[in-house]
């Protein structure tokens, strides 16, 4: 956990305050609604079809146990009585009155919560593996640099009205959990031959209207001038980077119209100007970030605990384990991973009871830490393996143990017409729909890992470019249309789905998804392909005959 | 429209000059770019100070040879939602070591004021009265900052290492 110190908790005291003076000018009619949008943009307010949206950050993924808490009181008292987990370390309050929202701003600034450029036309927050510090093989716990570039990217004087939104992405994993090649900027960290720590760079990434994957700028970025090479990029950004369209102004645009060596070569020049400026790191500062986060003071346990060996025998705990524990690079301890899935339910909710149990539970068994995902599931980082069968009893109560993890019903989607102003289409009902048709976790865990993204409209955030099945909604005569594509992937291999067919109505594109998935099991090589390696395997045209020669 | 400079509000003494209207007598003047690069060598003799309205999307390559004798710049943020001048600002502060006046100009609204302050700005021509008044206040609404940038205010993490050094020096 990063502990904040005194001019932490001050700085987000006064955006607090500052937000305050803003909803005042507003409500008193000082500012014009015009006005007031980007303001409440730069502090994560939105507003929705039926309410204000107030999206909160968790810079990296990492909560306490004593955040967790907060977010249960913001849901209760402020909302109405859950949360939404996003796909970028975010929580989204749906109902949130204009009036109120600046003391649930000072209440979450009590645990060191803030919303800063949550939304806008700035540096989002900036999103890590959600298993960070405890992912076996790591070549060192990305949330240090984390936290240093969110330091420097909080209230950034020059790059607070940028073209469009910013986002970065860090991974210190060979397997990218963060998906960083769909980012604005995305980092790999590891080591040059002299053993130092740095970046692979990668620029242009993202979704939306016009879908890019991340090109590598620069293959080795030391860590101490990491902040400057940022810096460096967005100073190109921030110039010419388009602001005549809003569909144009991503950085991806900027570098896919330069040509990513032009781009560099921009980038390079500016970064050289800079030369050695105060934004290099020496070894005291990272060190001085680095001494501020704390690790459990783990036991020396055994790998294979009595506990576990006698729990082997529930078939339903087993099942659980097998797909929801995750290796732990201590011995005798796992990263368990929370579906927030359950069937039948809305991808990534969770309500007031069930933060405020999980919270308890963290205490109790992963001192007292939470981790939040962009698959919008939640991860406990450091349970010992004997608790894993009293764990999984209280889980299971809690309907936070559907064992779905990576599988057909873990989807991604956003929240669609349901909610938002901006979507085409429903989201959330094709997610649980789809749910149900995969109620079943023996089918689901004969399919195997399979990663189903709906978004409600071609803004994406439900990702569905880069699901293994990606499912879009459009408009078309005033009707719900999906349009269906495959083999996308988010991780290292990141990839854009191919489009199966023309769109589908509403009303069929559980059973599309059904015989996509009845495709895949009759055309796989053996049960081990996965979805995505079939699709690459075979290429898109005989799924695309199959699922649709009857329709 | 105030001017707020110095953080208070004060008389403007540059004069709006139009492209193609005539200068007037020896007053402090503010051009528009194209007049300014016409004939700069005309401007800077006059006894009058000049000052120069840059575009923000112009690169300051064309002004810079002309910064130590001009007595204002002026960036434009034609919607306060387009933030090119932040960058130009820092440019001519920290890089070319611009040290007149460097003006915000367009739609100022007092939620921009730390940000163009710590970018390199002195005077504002501030958009509404109220906001102009609330200047000085406004400026006091941070005393934390993670970056550094010409401003001189000491970051964040410069403080947390001086803290440490007098800390271990005291033991």
């Amino acid at each position: 956990m990063y502990a904040y110190d005194e001019l932490d908790r001050t700085l987000i005291n006064e955006r607090v305050s500052e937000f305050r003076d803003q909803v005042k000018r507003r409500l008193s009619g000082e500012l014009t609604e015009d006005e007031f949008k980007l303001l409440r943009l730069q502090n994560g307010v939105y507003l929705q079809l039926h309410a204000y949206m107030f999206r909160v950050a968790i810079p990296y993924g990492t909560l306490s146990s004593k955040q967790l808490r907060r977010f249960a009181h913001v849901a209760r008292r402020y909302d109405r009585g859950y949360g939404h987990f996003t796909t970028r370390q975010n929580i989204q309050f749906n109902w949130i009155k204009l009036a109120e929202l600046p003391d649930a701003l000072a209440d979450l600034a009590e645990v060191g919560i803030h919303a800063m450029q949550t939304s806008g036309n700035n540096m989002r927050n900036v999103t890590s593996d959600q298993w960070a510090g405890v992912a076996p093989g790591e070549v060192e716990d990305p949330r240090i640099w984390s936290e240093l570039i969110r330091q420097h990217t909080t209230l950034h004087p020059e790059f607070s009205f940028l073209p469009r939104k910013f986002k970065i992405a860090i991974t210190a994993s060979e397997h990218d959990r963060a998906a960083i090649k769909i980012h604005d900027i995305g980092l790999r960290l590891h080591k040059n031959a002299d053993g130092e720590t740095g970046f692979e760079v990668l620029v242009g990434g993202g979704l939306g209207r016009t879908p890019f994957i991340a090109k590598t700028i620069k293959p080795f970025v030391h860590g101490r001038d990491i902040l400057s090479y940022i810096e460096a990029i967005l100073r190109v950004y921030n110039q010419y980077g388009r602001r005549d369209n809003i569909y144009k102004a991503r950085i991806k645009i900027l570098v896919h119209e330069l040509g990513i060596e032009k781009f560099a070569k921009e980038v390079e020049e500016e970064w050289n100007q800079m030369g050695d400026s105060e934004l290099r790191l020496d070894y005291a500062a990272i060190e001085e970030v680095r001494s501020r986060f704390s690790y459990p003071p783990y036991e020396k346990l055994p790998h294979m605990p009595d506990e576990l060996k006698r729990a082997a025998h529930d078939p339903l705990f087993e099942r659980w384990r097998k797909n929801s524990v995750s290796p732990h690079k201590v011995q005798g301890y796992s990263i368990v991973t929370l579906s927030l899935k359950p069937v039948g339910g809305p991808p990534g909710d969770a309500t007031a009871e069930q933060m405020d149990a999980l919270a308890d539970l963290a205490d109790k068994y992963s001192f007292g830490e939470i981790r939040v995902g962009h698959e919008q599931n939640l991860a406990l980082p450091h349970v010992a393996k004997r608790d894993l069968p009293q764990l999984f009893k209280a889980l299971d109560r809690l309907g936070l143990a559907t064992p779905n993890v990576n599988l057909v019903t873990d989807i991604i989607a956003c929240p669609g017409l349901d909610y938002c102003s901006l979507a085409n289409a429903r989201s959330i009902p094709i997610a649980q729909e789809l749910t149900r048709r995969f109620a079943n976790h023996d089918t689901a865990d004969l399919i195997g890992r399979l990663h189903i993204n709906i978004s409600g409209c071609i803004n994406a955030c439900g990702h569905h470019h880069v699901g293994h099945i990606g499912i879009l909604g459009v408009e078309k005569n005033g009707e719900e249309f999906y349009q269906i594509t495959i083999g996308g992937r988010a991780d290292e291999n990141a990839q854009l789905g191919t489009l199966i067919g023309p769109a589908v109505p509403y009303a069929e594109v559980a059973d599309v998804i059904e015989d996509i998935v009845e495709a895949y099991l009759a055309l796989r090589d053996r049960p081990e392909e996965l979805f995505v390696d079939t699709v690459k395997r075979l290429g898109v045209e005989p799924i695309r005959e199959r699922v649709y020669a009857t329709r | 429209m105030p001017l707020v400079k110095q953080g208070r509000i004060t008389t403007d003494l540059f004069v709006d000059v139009a492209d193609g209207a005539e200068l007037p007598g020896d007053g402090a003047i503010l051009v528009t770019a194209e007049r300014f690069l016409a004939d700069p060598e005309a401007l800077l003799r006059r006894a009058g100070k000049t000052g120069v309205v840059w575009p923000n999307n112009r690169d300051l390559d064309e002004l810079v040879p002309y910064l130590d004798r001009i007595a204002a710049v002026a960036l434009v943020f034609p919607t306060f939602r387009d933030g090119r001048a932040y960058s130009q600002a820092r440019l001519l502060r920290e890089r070319h070591g611009y040290d007149g006046e460097l003006r915000a100009t367009g739609q100022i609204l007092r939620d921009q004021f730390v940000f163009m302050t710590r970018a390199g700005f002195d005077a504002f021509e501030v958009k509404k009265d109220a906001d102009a008044d609330a200047f000085a206040e406004t400026m006091k609404r941070y005393s934390v900052f993670y970056q550094p940038t010409g401003d001189g205010r000491v970051t964040a993490l410069h403080r947390r290492m001086q803290l440490r050094h007098s800390e271990s020096a005291g033991q």
